[in-house]
């Protein structure tokens, strides 16, 4: 076998092999995207509840409290980034930080000074290698979150914001996740956690024209509300978590469905430049042949005389 | 037809059970409060302790449920809860363990958790 064909050859073997790995990785990918929305509609019950009773709560009530009412003059905010803890996921980990990035440097603008915290190795290695203040990491369970991470990533934010924003607290809180339209779009969204907006959290979950009704609370107004607005927040990480988890293998799935394909056609064009070297090769022993025959032939002409 | 209400019971992360009941006593940080079909809007929070729900068959239903809240309205009863078992799924050598691990720690709210499962486990 001639050097060419030998190099062609071993370059099909070693994509072979890389094509056989990305189209696993990819059918992982797939069987826990199903597993991650089937985690996100469990979910979905609880947060619905606690949304309506939130609701309920702010508006059948005049309570007054500080993780629903507006400062005046907000000068911190905290920014909550989630990402995941393994790359392989296409633009998924550079899409969120993008949006953290713009949403930051909005509320810079707007003249808040900004706390990050991150979730996931990922958004961790990029604030590290920048050199930027990162308040505090969680890491480790970004492919399967549960509800005790969610509770673990909630308080240390629960507690910002409850703090004197002049004892290094904090004002508002902002979400950056990668929410979970279908298995081929993911998009990345910043949104506004605390201070609750009343009125959007109404319309998100009342359907048209239902009217709460006038509730007895117990203990008391202030108590439910103080009982359930932590709880709220922290639904509503869980839920982001999940929606992350399920946005990240879906990403995965599909950049390693494009490495399976690239992998594919790499292969084709490396096989037909092996068999051009082949029959390159077959031509010039033939030639090589018949050109030392007739040169024989001629040789044993010349001494016959 | 006796008079019934809907009850769901749901934890953090599934829905634990849902079906409909007669009587639903829940631990609420006032104290236990019973609510039966047609009871006034309602919403509380609840403690960590037994959840005892009739059902209209006139089974029993128990539930260990660990903080979270009631709310009622319309006749439909909903119990959130972070961790919500019900009594047949309570490991009881388990709770019984956790609750000695809790003592020899003297960690209070641990011990207080596997108190309210044993004993959710032996309303059964």
């Amino acid at each position: 076998m001639g050097a060419q064909l030998r190099v062609y050859k071993r370059r099909i073997r070693s994509v072979t092999a890389t094509k056989k790995i990305t189209k696993a990785m990819e059918m992982i990918a797939a069987s826990r995207v199903v597993k991650a929305q089937r985690k996100v509609a469990a979910s979905t019950p609880y947060a619905q509840e606690l949304t309506r009773a939130v609701t309920a709560v702010g508006t059948g009530s005049n309570t007054r409290h500080p993780l629903t009412t507006e400062a005046e003059n907000p000068t911190r905010a905290a920014v909550l980034l989630l990402t995941s803890d393994r790359g392989l996921a296409g633009a998924f980990n550079s899409n969120a930080i993008k949006a953290a990035e713009q949403l930051t440097e909005r509320l810079e603008r707007e003249g808040k000074q900004v706390d990050t915290y991150i979730v996931g190795r990922r958004g961790v290695a990029h604030y590290n290698f920048r050199e930027r203040k990162v308040a505090e990491s969680f890491t480790g369970f970004t492919d399967e979150p549960s509800y005790a991470d969610a509770k673990k990533v909630a308080a240390p934010l629960i507690e910002a914001i409850e703090k004197e924003t002049a004892d290094g607290g904090v004002d508002e809180l902002h979400i950056v996740y990668t929410e979970f339209v279908s298995m081929m779009t993911q998009t990345a969204v910043g949104a506004r956690l605390l201070p609750l907006r009343l009125d959007e959290v109404a319309k998100e979950t009342s359907t048209k024209g239902e009217i709460l009704p006038l509730y007895d609370f117990e203990p008391s107004a202030e108590d439910v509300l103080d009982a359930l607005l932590p709880r709220y927040v922290e639904s509503r990480i869980y839920n982001a978590l999940l929606q992350s988890a399920a946005s990240k293998h879906a990403a995965t799935r599909r950049a390693m469905k494009s490495a399976t394909d690239n992998a594919g056609e790499l292969i084709n064009t490396l096989s037909r430049l092996a068999n051009a070297a082949r029959q390159a090769e077959i031509t010039q022993e033939i030639s090589e042949i018949v050109g030392g025959a007739s040169a024989l032939a001629d040789a044993t002409a010349g001494s016959d005389n | 037809m006796a008079a019934e209400l809907h009850v769901a019971l749901v934890a953090a992360d599934r829905e634990v059970w849902s079906g409909e009941a007669t009587l639903v006593v829940a631990r609420t940080t006032s104290g236990d409060i019973g609510v039966m079909p047609g009871h006034q809007p309602l919403l509380g929070v609840l403690e960590s302790g037994p959840v005892t729900i009739r059902t209209s068959e006139g089974g029993t239903v128990v539930a260990a449920v660990h903080g979270g809240f009631i709310s009622f309205a319309d006749n439909k009863l909903s119990l959130l809860a972070e961790i919500a078992e019900l009594s047949d799924e309570i490991d009881v050598q388990r709770a019984e363990r956790a609750l000695e691990r809790a003592k020899s720690e003297a960690d209070a709210s641990a011990e207080r958790r596997a108190d309210v499962r044993l004993r959710a486990a032996a309303a059964r």
